[in-house]
């Protein structure tokens, strides 16, 4: 590396650096890009190594991000830091939204048929039928409809009581705080006041198989995981997906347009509709998230066929690890709901005896409800 | 490496700390920006030990904060002394008790009670009065969201309001390090005040180092024993919870302490508590122990 230590030229090659951080998927913000030129300035450009770490430590928020600035590190400063022939490179767009055009023609070819001169009973008929369907059969223009109505479809979400005590108008007596309030006036006895334990939220954790088996339901289940992220507080509700490897997808859907969050999660995902390794990735949600805290205490639902391609028993022992820590374990399976299903898949049989609820998950009329089941555990 | 990062480095590890060159930079510009420093890793890393070892560098009181589900600004900022409190209100009483009582003598009695000497500082508010000091904020991943935006608030301004006797400013900013295992994702507003650091496992020969000189009665033959068996237990065996720095600690001071001057299979088997703390684990460290060993 060469060139002068301050200087314009050298800035811009930094920022030039931040934005490409960016566009690798670390949110980076303007006052991080500062702290960044800051702590530049600080170390001294001339140390690669030291520009290095300031750009981990004031531009990283988390483990991946440090992987995703590292690569992008090696690529920008490979050629001479004062060259700044590369510009950053231009941020992928997210695809425009296909939406609500499209729906206004309604529900597609089959109900014009049927009943063309009341379009209203027309369409309210054909979402009657189309909670029954299964998902991975629709064409486009019903998967469009159906995509509206879950981005509508009421939300509870689960609670637990309180450790804590808060003022209550029913409940056992605040002595303390009567105490201080009557404290307040020299003495005078003010009302009794009194406490109970409140509520809290509940954790919400959906674990989304995405291997190549599951493609069908892939767009519809991350629009729900999407609605119940959208829904609760910060934290309250984690994604993640399961393929062959595990991703965190929570910070993807928290955009509120669910085609914006839906082009997030894609880009996040490395493994779309590849090969399953069920055991592995929900081991590895174990190791690196369940068992910190994430799964204890919550409700987890995992959304998967049960098609395990490794060792079933290793499945089976990871899902037993997951239930003791969870409060209540919840499997979906697309195919359950279907004629002639039987749980004989080796990873379904290994899984059976440590879930609490084992749910159909293939049209809207299951969807609706598991949010029930999620609700009300 | 840049000088002063060299000097910060030396200077933590007078204190037995040894930081590599990108915690110790990290930590550098933490110090130069007047930034608190978020530290994220495996649990038994350092992370708390690191805060420990900076107050020890810089001879300053370290004030610790521990974080917990429900914890609230009571407990981190202040809170007034009731039971005091109430008994100063009865020795006010009892003096008063000959002469009638007029307005000025209430309110001055009202004005005593919340006087600083019934204040009681919380870590947050102890740190900045007794500043400069660093303050640590452990596992802020544990407290709640409404807690994080307290925090926050403190941190970007190094003052507190307590509406009884004002506002208590920090003479020099603390230095303040939080740490977390990652039980929930921090909001992004707190991580953007913060510079972030990821402590990972440290390698072969620092770890012997930091053995060393963490645990300086432990024989080097042991130490780089103990520390060969721990990184290939982290690295080839697939354990719930993989030994850290401090359980590697742990293990070489329990050999020491029953006199093993060399590893063997049956003393290793006797000390693995000190190690693995699962029992599953300890099957596996056993089953692998008696690969390694045996080689």
């Amino acid at each position: 590396m060469s060139g002068t230590e301050t200087g314009t030229g050298i800035d811009e090659v930094l920022l030039g650096f931040t934005h490409a951080v960016r566009a690798a998927g670390v949110g980076v913000t303007s006052d991080r890009a500062r702290a960044y030129l800051e702590a530049a300035s600080i170390v001294g450009v001339g140390d690669p190594a030291a520009t290095r770490f300031a750009g981990r430590a004031t531009l990283c928020a988390s483990r991946d991000d440090l992987d995703r600035h590292d690569r992008v590190f090696e690529e920008w400063f490979r050629a001479d830091l004062a060259d700044p022939a590369g510009s950053p490179r231009p941020r992928e767009r997210p695809p425009r939204a296909l939406l609500p055009d499209e729906l206004r023609d309604g529900p597609g070819g089959r109900a014009d048929e049927d009943e063309p001169d009341d379009p209203v009973r027309a369409a309210a008929s054909a979402v009657e039928i189309l909670r029954h369907r299964d998902v991975a059969t629709l064409d486009q223009a019903e998967r469009a409809m159906l995509a509206a109505i879950v981005g509508a479809l009421p939300v509870r979400l689960p609670t637990r009581v309180a450790l804590r005590r808060t003022p209550h108008r029913r409940g056992q007596v605040d002595a303390s705080r009567t105490l201080r309030a009557s404290l307040r006036r020299m003495g005078e006895p003010d009302r009794v006041h009194r406490r109970r334990r409140g509520v809290r939220p509940r954790r919400v954790v959906l674990l989304l198989d995405v291997s190549g088996s599951m493609s069908g339901y892939a767009d519809l289940l991350l629009r729900l995981g999407q609605r119940l992220v959208v829904a609760g507080a910060v934290g309250q509700v984690e994604v993640f997906s399961l393929g062959t490897r595990l991703t965190h997808l929570t910070r993807a859907l928290r955009a509120r347009d669910p085609e914006r969050a839906l082009a997030a999660a894609g880009r996040t995902v490395p493994d779309w509709s590849g090969g399953t390794r069920l055991g592995e990735t929900v081991a590895a949600f174990n190791d690196r998230w369940g068992r910190r805290g994430l799964a204890r205490g919550a409700v987890v639902v995992v959304v998967s066929d049960g098609w395990e391609r490794g060792d079933p028993a290793l499945l089976g022992e990871q899902v037993e690890r997951l239930h003791r820590v969870a409060h209540r374990l919840v499997w979906v399976n697309p195919h359950r709901g279907k004629d002639g299903y039987l749980p004989v898949q080796g990873g379904i049989v290994a899984v059976l005896p440590h879930v609490d609820d084992f749910l159909a998950g293939h049209s809207l009329a299951t969807y609706t409800r598991l949010l029930e089941v999620i609700a009300d555990a | 490496m840049n000088a002063r990062v060299a000097d910060l480095a030396a200077r933590l590890e007078r204190t037995g700390y040894l930081a590599d060159e990108d915690l110790a930079t990290a930590l550098f510009l933490a110090l130069e920006m007047q930034r608190p420093l978020l530290l994220e890793g495996e649990p038994g890393t350092g992370k708390t030990a690191l805060a420990e070892a900076l107050a020890a560098a810089n001879d300053q009181p370290l004030v610790r904060l521990q974080c917990y589900e429900g914890i609230d600004a009571t407990q981190a900022l202040y809170d007034w002394d009731f039971p005091r409190q109430i008994l100063h209100l009865r020795a006010l009483e009892a003096l008063a008790a000959d002469r009638r009582g007029d307005a000025a003598s209430v309110e001055e009695a009202e004005r005593s009670l919340y006087d600083e000497r019934f204040l009681l500082a919380r870590p947050v508010l102890s740190a900045l009065q007794r500043a400069p000091a660093v303050l640590l904020v452990d596992e802020v991943d544990r407290a709640d969201d409404e807690f994080e935006a307290f925090l926050l608030e403190v941190l970007a301004t190094y003052q507190v309001t307590i509406p009884e006797l004002g506002t208590i400013r920090a003479a020099v900013p603390p230095t303040v390090i939080l740490t977390s295992n990652r039980t929930r994702e921090l909001h992004d507003a707190l991580k953007r005040r913060c510079l972030y650091h990821w402590i990972d496992h440290p390698g072969l020969d620092r770890e012997v180092a930091i053995v060393r000189s963490r645990a300086p009665e432990v024989g080097e033959a042991l130490a780089r024993q103990v520390v060969a068996v721990v990184q290939q237990l982290r690295a080839g065996t697939d354990l719930l919870k993989p030994p850290g720095v401090a359980e590697t600690l742990d293990w070489a001071r329990a050999l020491h302490h029953l006199g093993t001057a060399e590893l063997d299979l049956e003393t290793a088997a006797r000390t693995l508590g000190a190690l693995v703390k699962y029992r599953d684990d300890a099957d596996r460290v056993k089953a692998a122990l008696d690969r390694m060993l045996a080689a």
